[in-house]
């Protein structure tokens, strides 16, 4: 995990050495300093040397500025080192999942991986520098502290290697006891934003059947539970400023008791108690920062196991090594095709289609929710992969092409679709980042947007909000089909995407694409039978499986399913 | 800024009264307990001082010193010491329960007085932020509670008694002192500001980025469609590139203030070293070995507190801008409800007299006390009719006009009109989501205003178009409808409008765990289970809000069977998205930019050959 994270340093690497770098010379001089301070007491003051106290400041002085630049270089490094890291793995993470196959974004929501790039990320920032920074400095401070104590006196210096093990035993203890208790308080935590979450959502049905209290004493229950969790973690953690004071003061009395009679028997100075005490401070609150640290990596261990998940997902979809890059023409062949989701042969939900498509012809395909027409167009533009058979388009496998090459080739209009917040002319291009604005208004006329496009006062530069919830949804499902027109390709599928256009603005769409691009391929998947009525021929979906194929006259005669939905619309006018 | 201070300051003392007056004597215990802990600590150096120049000094150069003195000095410091460790874990302890005590209590008001707030609120507020002070806000003030605020505490106490100290060691290194505390106080001020906006521009870039990455992933399969994959990467390295510059301005600037304080601190030893030599060598003020030496040491006491208070301070600003959030939310205004008439079980005589009933009797009554001191009962039938009814959700912009129309008890009202054209609003308007600002509403010959929310709403029961399920069994999601409805008569429920065919085939049943977003089931089985729970509420009056407009026409068909079985007898309104749902309607009402421009029965407004007639021959746009 820790090599695949280590990967996004990259130009920040140079950063990331340099923190400790500076975090050691800092250490070293805020190590030296009191030994320094020791000296003005012991010779400067004792001796009233002035000159020398005078030296020995100066000299002081000299090493606080040195420390003082060694800190602010240590901090600016360790900063912009954990913020390049986050950058790096946002992007990484980003880039990643825009390579995503259909099949991988199934398998993240949104929201999740949205948390994934920004808190997560934080949590990781965070302990990352934490770990260039107080890392280096807790056993560097440990090491160089205990190495001067031991040069002024080595007899007292024992004293720590009787509380060091102590504490540190103590402080691991403390972690080790606490840990499962908080790995309980954050299950519950999220127990608790569900409940928040679920509730703000659904505030009008809670409303309208008079719920309050009864979300009231559900929430109430997890939260006296997040409390009572929290506690018995908590509880456990207050050991730790008493454990580290306890063994400071003991430390402390220790080596002033023992250093005391040797001050009497002039075999150590003042001075030197001092700094063996500062000494003292410097070593078991480096131990202090450790367990602090090892806190913010045990946060950060679950963010950075969620960052890597995606950092290692695998594209289900991949490139052909030779790519085939023109598709010869817009017929499409299903070749006994099976399809299923998990990739497990016994949940298919698609079964056995052998449909043959002519270039230039018009599909409409029918039938009731979960009856998988949208699976089976969507394995024709290759968004997922058949798990058994093959699809065809221009006479090839999908999978011999590349997949920008096919798909640039095969225009979809899912039936999800959405519009991104900037001008119309900007959603446009997504179909054609070169279309002129001819282009665009030519695509919004055979479309039927171009209309109302035009009676906007800002036109085509008019400004859609996110999500488009500025136009209605007729108008985006037209913008949708300008885009996909732009693109000019030979197979232009429409999945469900003119259900809110009114029947005569869905029968003109049509009957442009009968007449300014009679050689593209169109499949439009419909509820309403109207759209689908002037086609060439219709897929019937039952189930997973083409009930029939043939032309809406003889569908009409001949299929079951075909006629009840024919008979449940056509006398919705007549009664 | 100084507007902004003063609202910390007023956050700060609120948030300190939750914490006093929830936990008073277990709160003043612990600022004793912090305060001797903190002079515990200080005592470290004192005790320095009296060894050296008590204990030490005068045995020095003795021919058999005698060290009983300083075991007794050592002993006695012990025993200090052994108070301050007990304290600090007292104060530790205590405050895990203050502090989780408080946040809870902060949750627990925050939950509650979010559920009186009106709709209105939530529609004006974005969920991810609500749900933040849940999560974010709520984190940075259990930090504070727990951690800042003892700290600062213990800090602060520290900071004042080693003053005292010094001042009694010596006045004029005192005033040296306070020289350098100055300085270190502005330079504080200097960095921690500069942090400080820097990391309000992070919150701002991390906010950009968010709605971006949230835009696009919410997208992803357009953007796969289109292979669109390298502009949207572009747009996303600019935000990201933004956001790394701030967040690594902000976290310098906080890396940077703990080296300047430490070394300011540095220097003020230095200092404190030299004029101390110099007055006691000058012999301006006498000083002692031992208490240069102590008051050398004092000084690195007083500026690590000092440094540490610097270094919080950055987090309790952060958690006290999320406390101002907490406080709003608390603070905003909640529904207001000033009916009295209630809803009640009732017995209904031949004749036609009413009377109370204890227990549910499938009946109910509408009880009307009146000024004289009088209480009347009014059978609950569902009558409803609105009077000349004008609403908008701004005062200035009105969404409905002059909307006069009833359903007599039993009907079946339909709205049909393009979105916006008011049919939800209708719907919001019945159940007092909102407030009509003109004109009224009865219901069985009752003003709606006069009439208790909870009693007005449980007469009512909707289906929304969106379906809220909640992490729960089947059986306990349909039973959100009636609390106290047996399983019999959830089942019951189900097996009347359709559902109970569906449920029985998963391999759980009514066992089954549903997540919020309903994932386990198909679109049209969760809107038969949000029917389901109407059904086992069993209203007089049903509103209908595009119910079933997920599903196709043909599962439509057994739903509608269902449907139809849970309208008989009660009146109902119905926004429909399919004309072919409503043609059985008593009335159906044609809305247009919120007036009625048609309304009758199906067969009338085909003859009349208007809006209505080309909606169903599909010559105009629904949506």
């Amino acid at each position: 995990m820790i090599r695949i994270l280590m990967a996004s340093i990259r130009e920040y690497r140079r950063d990331s050495i340099l923190t400790p770098l500076f975090v050691t010379l800092e250490v070293i001089l805020e190590v030296l300093i009191p030994f320094f301070m020791a000296g003005i007491i012991d010779v400067g003051l004792a001796n009233a040397d002035m000159p020398y106290t005078i030296r020995m400041g100066v000299v002081l002085t000299c090493a606080a500025f040195l420390s003082l630049l060694c800190g602010a270089l240590s901090g600016r490094f360790a900063a912009s080192a954990s913020a390049g890291f986050a950058k790096n793995l946002r992007k990484d993470m980003f880039y990643r999942i825009q390579g995503f196959s259909f099949s991988n974004i199934d398998r993240f929501s949104p929201e999740s991986l949205v948390t994934r790039l920004t808190t997560d990320v934080m949590n990781v920032q965070m302990a990352y520098q934490m770990i260039i920074r107080i890392l280096i400095r807790g056993p560097m401070m440990l090491i160089f502290a205990l190495v001067m104590a031991i040069g002024i006196n080595r007899e007292l210096s024992m004293v720590f290697f009787f509380a060091i093990p102590i504490l540190a035993a103590g402080l691991i203890y403390i972690a080790l006891k606490a840990h499962p208790h908080f790995e309980k308080v954050f299950q519950t935590y999220d127990h608790l934003n569900g409940v928040v979450r679920e509730d703000v959502a659904a505030i009008r049905t809670v409303k309208s059947y008079v719920r309050e209290d009864h979300e009231d004493n559900l929430f109430r229950r997890i939260s006296q539970k997040v409390y009572g969790r929290f506690v018995s973690a908590e509880k456990i953690v207050a050991w730790n400023a008493p454990l580290m004071q306890f063994t400071m003061y003991i430390a402390i009395l220790l080596i002033s008791w023992l250093a005391g009679e040797l001050i009497v028997q002039e075999e150590m100075t003042t001075g030197a108690l001092m700094s063996m005490i500062v000494y003292a401070t410097q070593i078991l609150s480096s131990l202090m920062m450790l367990s602090m640290v090892f806190v913010m990596i045990i946060i950060a261990d679950s963010s950075a196991r969620r960052i890597v998940e995606v950092l290692t997902e695998e594209s289900s979809l991949h490139d052909p090594e030779h790519p085939v890059h023109e598709v010869k023409d817009g017929s499409i062949d299903f070749c006994s095709v099976s399809f299923s989701y998990s990739g497990d042969r016994d949940s298919c939900s698609l079964h056995d289609v052998d449909i043959h498509i002519r270039s230039g012809e018009t599909v409409g395909i029918i039938g009731s929710t979960g009856s998988a027409k949208s699976t089976l167009v969507q394995l024709i533009p290759r968004l997922y992969d058949a798990t058994e058979g093959t699809v065809k388009v221009g006479g090839r496998d999908v999978r011999e092409y590349g997949l920008d090459d096919l798909r640039s080739q095969v225009a979809m209009v899912l039936q999800k679709n959405t519009l991104f917040s900037g001008t119309i002319k900007d959603n446009l291009r997504w179909g054609n980042p070169d279309a002129t604005d001819e282009e665009m208004r030519q695509a919004c006329r055979l479309s039927q947007a171009d209309e109302f496009v035009s009676s906007f006062p800002d036109g085509y530069d008019t400004y859609i909000e996110q999500g488009g919830t500025n136009v209605s949804g007729g108008q985006k499902q037209r913008l949708c089909i300008a885009r996909a027109l732009l693109r000019k390709p030979r197979i232009l599928i429409l999945d469900d995407s003119t259900s809110a256009v009114d029947t005569r603005t869905d029968a003109l769409i049509r009957k442009a694409f009968r007449e300014d691009i009679p050689d593209t391929t169109k499949i439009i998947i419909a509820q309403r039978i109207s759209s689908v009525e002037d086609a060439d021929r219709v897929i019937v979906m039952n189930g997973g499986r083409v009930d029939a194929f043939d032309t809406p006259e003889n569908l009409l005669r001949t299929n079951t399913i075909y006629r009840e939905v024919y008979e449940s619309q056509m006398n919705g006018g007549r009664k | 800024m100084k507007g902004q201070d003063t609202h910390y300051l007023r956050t700060a003392l609120r948030l300190m009264g939750y914490v006093a007056s929830t936990y008073k004597l277990r709160f003043l215990f612990v600022i004793i307990t912090i305060v001797l802990s903190a002079i515990a600590g200080m005592a470290g150096p004192l005790f320095l001082l009296y060894l050296i120049d008590g204990f030490i000094t005068p045995l020095i150069g003795q021919q058999d010193p005698d060290f009983t003195a300083l075991v007794h000095t050592v002993i006695l410091f012990a025993a200090i010491y052994c108070m301050g460790v007990v304290c600090t874990y007292i104060y530790n302890r205590l405050m895990v329960n203050i502090g989780q005590g408080v946040l809870k209590r902060v949750r627990d008001e925050m939950f509650t007085h979010m559920q009186t707030l009106p709709i209105r609120f939530f529609d004006t507020h974005k969920h991810g932020d609500l749900m933040s002070l849940y999560t974010n806000d709520t984190d940075t003030l259990r930090q504070m509670i727990t951690q800042s605020i003892p700290q600062t505490l213990s800090c602060a106490v520290s900071v004042v008694t080693v003053f005292i100290v010094m001042l009694r060691l010596s006045l004029p290194l005192t005033v040296l002192t306070i020289a350098v505390v100055c300085i270190m106080l502005s330079v504080a001020k200097i960095v921690g500001g500069r942090s400080g906006r820097n990391f309000v521009a992070q919150q701002k870039d991390v906010g950009a980025l968010n709605a971006y990455i949230e835009e696009m992933f919410g997208g992803q399969k357009v953007v796969k469609v289109f292979c669109h994959e390298r502009e949207t990467e572009e747009g996303f390295d600019t935000l990201n590139e933004k956001l790394f510059q701030s967040a690594a301005a902000a976290n310098a600037y906080a890396n940077i203030l703990m080296p300047i304080m430490g070394n300011i601190g540095n220097m003020h030893y230095v200092l404190t070293a030299l004029i101390g030599s110099l007055v006691s060598i000058a012999g301006i003020a006498p000083l002692t070995l031992g208490t240069l030496a102590t008051f050398l040491q004092m000084t690195r006491s007083f500026n690590q507190p000092l440094a540490q208070i610097a270094q919080q301070s950055n987090s309790i600003i952060m958690a006290l801008a999320g406390a101002e959030r907490i406080f709003r939310l608390i603070d905003a205004e909640s529904e207001t409800d000033d009916g009295y008439v209630t809803l009640v079980n009732a017995f209904i005589s031949e004749d036609g007299t009413i009377s109370e009933a204890g227990t549910r009797t499938g009946r109910w009554a509408w009880k009307h006390p009146h000024h004289d001191g009088t209480t009347t009962y009014t059978e609950l039938k569902g009558d409803v009719r609105f009077f000349d009814m004008s609403f908008g959700y701004d005062d200035d912009k009105m969404i409905l006009h002059d909307i006069s129309l009833y359903a007599k008890p039993g009907q079946k009202l339909a709205f049909v009109g393009a979105t916006g054209a008011g049919k939800t609003t209708i719907t919001n308007l019945i159940n007092r989501f909102y407030d009509v600002q003109d004109g009224k509403i009865r219901y069985d010959g009752i003003n709606i205003n006069k009439i208790r929310k909870a009693d007005l709403r449980r007469s009512l029961g909707v289906v929304l178009q969106d379906t809220h399920l909640f992490t729960g069994t089947i059986m306990e999601n349909i039973r959100f409808g009636r609390l106290d409805a047996t399983d019999e008569e959830v089942i019951a429920a189900s097996r009347l409008v359709n559902a109970d065919e569906f449920i029985s085939r998963l391999p759980d049943g009514y066992s089954t765990m549903l997540t919020a977003d309903g994932s386990e089931l198909s679109q049209g089985q969760c809107q038969l289970l949000s029917i389901a729970r109407a059904a086992v509420a069993d209203p007089p009056v049903l509103i209908l809000d595009e119910a079933t407009s997920s599903i196709d026409t043909r599962t439509e068909a057994i739903v509608q069977k269902g449907m139809d079985a849970l309208m008989a007898g009660r009146t109902v309104f119905v926004i429909a998205h399919r004309l072919s749902t409503i043609r059985n309607s008593d009335a159906i009402i044609v809305l247009d930019h919120g007036r009625i421009i048609e309304r009758g029965d199906h067969d009338e407004l085909i003859e009349k050959h208007g809006t209505y007639y080309q909606l169903c021959t599909g010559a105009l746009e629904l949506d």
